[in-house]
């Protein structure tokens, strides 16, 4: 076994545990951080890959700035274990048909030298960087799915500010029109109540 | 250092690359951690004279073994863990909080060829690793189960989130006209241009062109940092010390040493990145080391300088300058650099 497949099986052994305990623990904020290792971890397998950019992408985006903002949420929920598990035979029939087709869709990508797919060549020549090349690609041949996923990404942007955003501050200045047609009995009313004693 | 390989080569055989490896690490682990320390001495020594007081002078003569004197207590006192403390977490988070600040030391050139690892995305690597960094302040704030440490917390995650992206964006800009993710390549590429030829090397470097992104690291990396002005995580009239309120000795230790290491960072990065690295300013002097030590020092002073001299920003005013200032002047200069690009006033080619 040389170097290279120690490191993957050491990586993928830290990845399956973390993806189990995410499932598995009980108090949310353990398995927010299950998952934020598993990110590393996966980004580790990708460089391991020679993907580096993606690597260095996937730990950036997810574990550096969506998983914070995700732990900032969990942290500050007050999440009841047992209400969440109530309906879990309910759902369990419909959770794993969906698990069952993942199962199959990962078994048809990884076994494609079985179902005779023409695999691609991965390995790509040192000094070739692979941000250059996606980035190449990104805005040429893909131009339009980039333009239009970051299409997406800003409609739920502003999305989440039109949902959020409550109108400007109401201005607490005074309007000395208004002022100066105040009448007293419009602010002040006297009352006539006999006197209490206790 | 082909005797020196040779002589390694007999002594550990197969096993001398990884040797060789940590005794780089070590070499560059051990004088960042002598630096924070006397970080510390200079912090104090400068923000006393700045307010006419002398700062420490007990301790060694000038105070100098002052920080090794801290260092000592801070040894030998007990960690208290809160009775209603998450265990295992609050002990991890002070770890997590120091890691990233010694791992992104990998990629950081000192001269062009002396780098631990010169890997082809180092500006990317640099961004990934530590914005891992504010994973140790959330998780020491959760776990104290201490209101004032929860809301320091709070608000140094949002604070980072935000500037984040304006000093993404920065960096952006830097790797536009340098064409390159690689440190050493972003040097190299400031020692060339017309300024450059006329032996002033320094008006050259990435910090005229891009002086408004200049600007915005120096302040985003301030509040990265979160250190004075924006130190609201920890501002001591509000939230008594924010996120490390419950740590003690040690624990509490490895959070300022990974501040001070962060600190040194930035103070590189901003070197590497805008002021030329390792290249002489002007070009009868050589290049070298001393250099890059010379400019970071500057950015240190910087730091300590601004800590003493301006009040600490209030939060809804922290949040509009990253969001509603730095961020569209990121998004212009952006296109600026674009156009001037691909115009036929290219100064970067």
């Amino acid at each position: 076994m040389d170097f290279q497949t120690f490191v993957f099986f050491f990586l993928a052994a830290i990845l399956i545990f973390a993806s189990l305990r995410v499932i598995t623990a009980r108090n949310p904020v353990h398995a927010v951080l299950h998952l934020i290792l598993a990110f590393f971890t996966c980004g580790g397998i990708w460089a391991l890959l020679q993907a580096e950019f993606l690597a260095i992408a996937i730990i950036l985006v997810y574990a550096g700035a969506v998983m914070v903002l995700f732990l900032f949420v969990v942290m500050m929920l007050d999440i009841n274990i047992d209400r969440i598990r109530q309906g879990f035979w309910n759902y369990l029939p419909l959770g794993a048909v969906l698990g069952l087709l993942m199962v199959l869709e990962m078994g048809l990508v990884l076994g494609s030298k079985y179902f005779q797919v023409p695999a691609a060549d991965a390995l790509v020549p040192a000094g070739v960087s692979n941000t250059k090349e996606i980035g190449a690609l990104m805005f040429s041949e893909y131009v339009y799915p980039f333009e239009l996923a970051s299409l997406v990404l800003l409609v739920g942007m502003i999305a989440a500010i039109v949902l959020t955003y409550r109108g400007p501050k109401k201005s607490k200045n005074t309007n000395p029109n208004q002022q100066v047609f105040v009448k007293a009995k419009d602010r002040i009313r006297v009352l006539q109540m006999p006197v209490e004693k206790d | 250092m082909d005797a020196l390989m040779n002589v390694g080569q007999g002594i550990f055989g197969g096993a001398w690359p990884a040797v060789w490896t940590l005794l780089k690490i070590v070499l560059i682990v051990a004088p960042l951690m002598l630096g924070v320390a006397y970080l510390t001495y200079f912090e104090r020594k400068v923000i006393g004279y700045m307010q006419v007081r002398i700062g420490p002078n007990r301790v060694g003569p000038l105070g100098l073994i002052q920080p090794i004197a801290d260092g000592l207590k801070l040894l030998l006192k007990e960690i208290v863990v809160p009775s209603g403390a998450n265990k295992g977490i609050f002990i991890i988070a002070p770890m997590l909080a120091i890691a990233p600040a010694l791992a992104a030391w990998a990629v950081i050139p000192f001269t062009d060829s002396l780098v631990l690892a010169n890997i082809d995305a180092s500006l990317l690597y640099i961004m990934a690793i530590t914005s891992m960094g504010v994973y140790g302040i959330i998780l020491s704030g959760w776990a104290s189960n201490s209101k004032y440490a929860f809301l320091g917390a709070m608000r140094s995650a949002a604070q980072m989130v935000s500037y984040e992206v304006a000093m993404g964006f920065s960096l952006i800009c830097v790797l536009m006209v340098s064409n390159s993710l690689n440190l050493v390549d972003i040097v190299n590429g400031q020692g060339e241009g017309r300024f450059a030829e006329f032996g002033l090397g320094f008006l050259s470097w990435n910090w005229l062109p891009l002086l408004p992104m200049f600007v915005v690291y120096l302040i985003s990396g301030t509040a990265e940092l979160n250190r004075a002005p924006f130190d609201l995580a920890e501002g001591e009239s509000e939230i008594v010390a924010g996120f490390h309120v419950e740590y003690s000795g040690m624990a509490f230790a490895l959070f300022f040493l990974a501040e001070y290491a962060n600190m040194i960072l930035v103070s590189a990065l901003t070197s590497i990145m805008f002021l030329g690295g390792w290249l002489s300013p002007v070009g009868f002097l050589p290049d070298g080391i001393v250099w890059l030590l010379a400019k970071m020092s500057f950015v240190l002073f910087l730091f300590l300088w601004f800590r003493a001299t301006f009040p600490r920003f209030r939060y809804d005013q922290l949040m509009r300058l990253g969001w509603k200032v730095f961020v569209p002047i990121c998004l212009i200069w952006l296109l600026v650099v674009g156009v001037w690009m691909m115009s036929p006033l290219n100064i970067w080619k």
